[in-house]
């Protein structure tokens, strides 16, 4: 049989009996146990819980497919977890040392809701450790490599999930997103991949990275499924108190900003003759471009650097080997690094010079993009300043590592959603993106848009040859 | 350029208890001066009469009744069950104060 490439495909050969949810998990653990070793997505392979939720999604498909859709939006449809996802029972590393052998006792509200919702888990996907990377090279458990050219990085620091879905060893993956985390490897991987407003969905049972910034979200192979997955995923769960329901309508013509200041010297040609197709081939849609600026984005890194490490530094305090984990000697070089720097700028005669002129920054940001949400309903940016890049080039190099990440921060910083649209290849056959970001709750209106994109294509994704 | 001495690695390393090697605190100067002389580019920008933001929802005191709900909580078997030195459901913790 071949693996359906949509939750749609998926469904529909179940409710058709083209295959069983069984042997749907035979095919997928084939993929993953012949190509794991070369791309190193998946730190736990679950294979009998897979086979024991697959179990009772056959046994739903007794029922009427109307009533299994109602109770069971997301019923067969299989899911690797950043391993930054507590599922109880099942070994959640964090990627890094210090949790080898932690076995949580509860469940992330998103991991909850997804298997409520008819998903097939078949495992925890690698990461950067901690989510502290934008390349997957920092994990603890070794690289994740990209399923488009083993010798490239698959981004960061949802690796695992990006090069999974890739790769087809699952049909949808959790991540997170604190500053580009999600985008960066669905982009790197040539899929799609949403980064919510902040607040969308629930932070409870996710390891936290920052705070303030990290946002909920996951990755899959169309704007539908990446829909459909919100659908279950968002809203208010009684436990992470910053979770709100919100909604922005929108219903006129379009009109998307192209801010200046991410088109600056130093994006590599072939991302912005990508981009600028794909707008001539919107504008053929009958949508408006118009330029903007947002002056004090160029800012934003040094922001992040600033408040990402303070809230670093104060949420890995708690791992000290006693309530859970191995104690502070295990952690890795970057996880330290942040550490180090958040001590540093919260530290007393810093605090006011960084951490709160860091924030003010931050105010700042916000008020620009704000204003030009008053004029365009949405903004297209690239992801990253390059395509994806060699394992290793950058690994010695901490600050050239964390600019990889220049055009994702106003995002995180601004609480906007963000997603990324796959949009072709490099002549060397590395996938290209962008991002389309929105004003805070205006995910229907980023996925509307990502539709008129992905009807100008004529198929689905391509799948690398592995 | 900032330049961070290495009294102040040794001095943060400390604060965050991590325990470093000679050659980690030389590596780690250099990286993090390097890292703080980009940040510090922030300076550059008057920020006087800025509200200062700590989070985006806009949400503030979001209450709810002070009641247990055994359904939402853990047993004290579930609850330590992740760390490593255990007594009758209790964490082992290292002494604080001498004899």
């Amino acid at each position: 049989m071949d693996l359906p490439l949509t939750i749609k495909e998926t469904q529909d050969g179940l409710i058709k009996k083209k295959f069983s949810a069984v042997e749907l998990v035979d095919q997928y653990l084939t993929r993953i146990n012949k190509y794991n070793k070369k791309l190193n997505c998946l730190l736990t392979v679950t294979t009998e819980l897979a086979y024991s939720q697959a179990k009772n999604v056959d046994k739903l498909l007794k029922q009427s497919s109307d009533e299994i859709m109602k109770q069971f939006p997301l019923f067969g449809v299989t899911v690797v977890h950043k391993d930054l996802f507590l599922t109880k029972g099942v070994r959640t590393t964090a990627a890094s040392k210090v949790l080898e052998s932690y076995v949580p006792a509860y469940s992330a509200t998103v991991v909850n809701r997804l298997e409520n919702a008819g998903c097939i888990m078949l495992g925890k996907a690698n990461c950067d450790a901690w989510a502290h990377g934008s390349s997957g090279e920092n994990s603890d458990f070794g690289p994740t490599k990209n399923p488009w050219n083993t010798e490239y990085v698959p981004g960061g620091s949802s690796s695992g999930s990006g090069a999974s879905v890739a790769a087809n060893l699952a049909l949808i993956s959790t991540g997170t997103d604190t500053c580009g985390s999600i985008r960066l490897p669905a982009n790197y991987c040539g899929v799609y991949g949403l980064k919510p407003t902040y607040g969308a969905v629930s932070r409870y049972g996710v390891i936290a990275m920052a705070s303030s910034l990290d946002s909920i979200g996951h990755l899959a192979r169309s704007i539908e499924d990446v829909k459909r997955v919100f659908d279950v995923t968002k809203g208010e769960d009684g436990f992470d108190s910053t979770v709100k329901t919100g909604s922005t309508g929108n219903g006129k013509k379009l009109k998307i900003g192209i801010p200046k200041e991410f088109f600056i010297e130093g994006v590599d040609n072939e991302i912005k003759n990508n981009i600028n197709r794909v707008i001539k081939t919107l504008e053929k849609l009958g949508i408006e471009f118009t330029e903007i600026s947002l002056p004090s984005t160029k800012y934003g890194i040094s922001v992040y650097y600033i408040v990402q490490p303070a809230e670093v530094s104060s949420n890995l305090g708690r791992y000290d080997g006693i309530r859970y984990g191995g104690n502070r000697s295990n952690f890795g070089d970057e996880a330290k690094r942040r550490i180090m720097l958040g001590t540093h700028v919260l530290s007393s005669g810093y605090y006011d010079a960084y951490y709160l002129n860091a924030m003010k920054v931050r105010s700042k940001i916000i008020e620009e993009v704000n204003e030009v949400f008053g004029k365009v309903d949405a903004i297209i940016a690239p992801i990253a300043p390059t395509p994806p890049f060699k394992l290793g080039e950058k690994s010695d190099n901490p600050l050239k590592m964390y600019l990889t990440d220049i055009f994702a921060a106003t995002a995180n910083l601004t609480g906007i959603p963000s997603l990324a649209i796959p949009s072709g290849f490099t002549k060397t056959g590395l996938p290209l993106g962008f991002q389309i970001m929105g004003p805070r709750f205006s995910e229907n209106f980023l996925f509307e848009f990502g539709e008129m994109y992905q009807s100008t294509k004529n198929s689905n994704l391509k799948t690398p040859l592995l | 350029m900032v330049k961070l001495t290495k009294d102040d690695v040794f001095h943060v390393a400390k604060l965050a208890k991590l325990k470093l090697t000679s050659n980690e605190i030389e590596k780690f100067r250099k990286q993090l001066s390097e890292i703080m002389s980009y940040i510090s580019k922030l300076n550059e920008l008057n920020t006087l009469n800025i509200i200062p933001t700590s989070q985006t929802t806009g949400l503030e005191n979001i209450f709810r009744e002070d009641e247990t709900d055994l359904a939402k909580s853990l047993s004290q078997e579930e609850a330590t069950s992740g760390g490593k030195m255990i007594h009758n459901y209790y964490f082992v913790v290292p002494p604080v104060l001498d004899k």
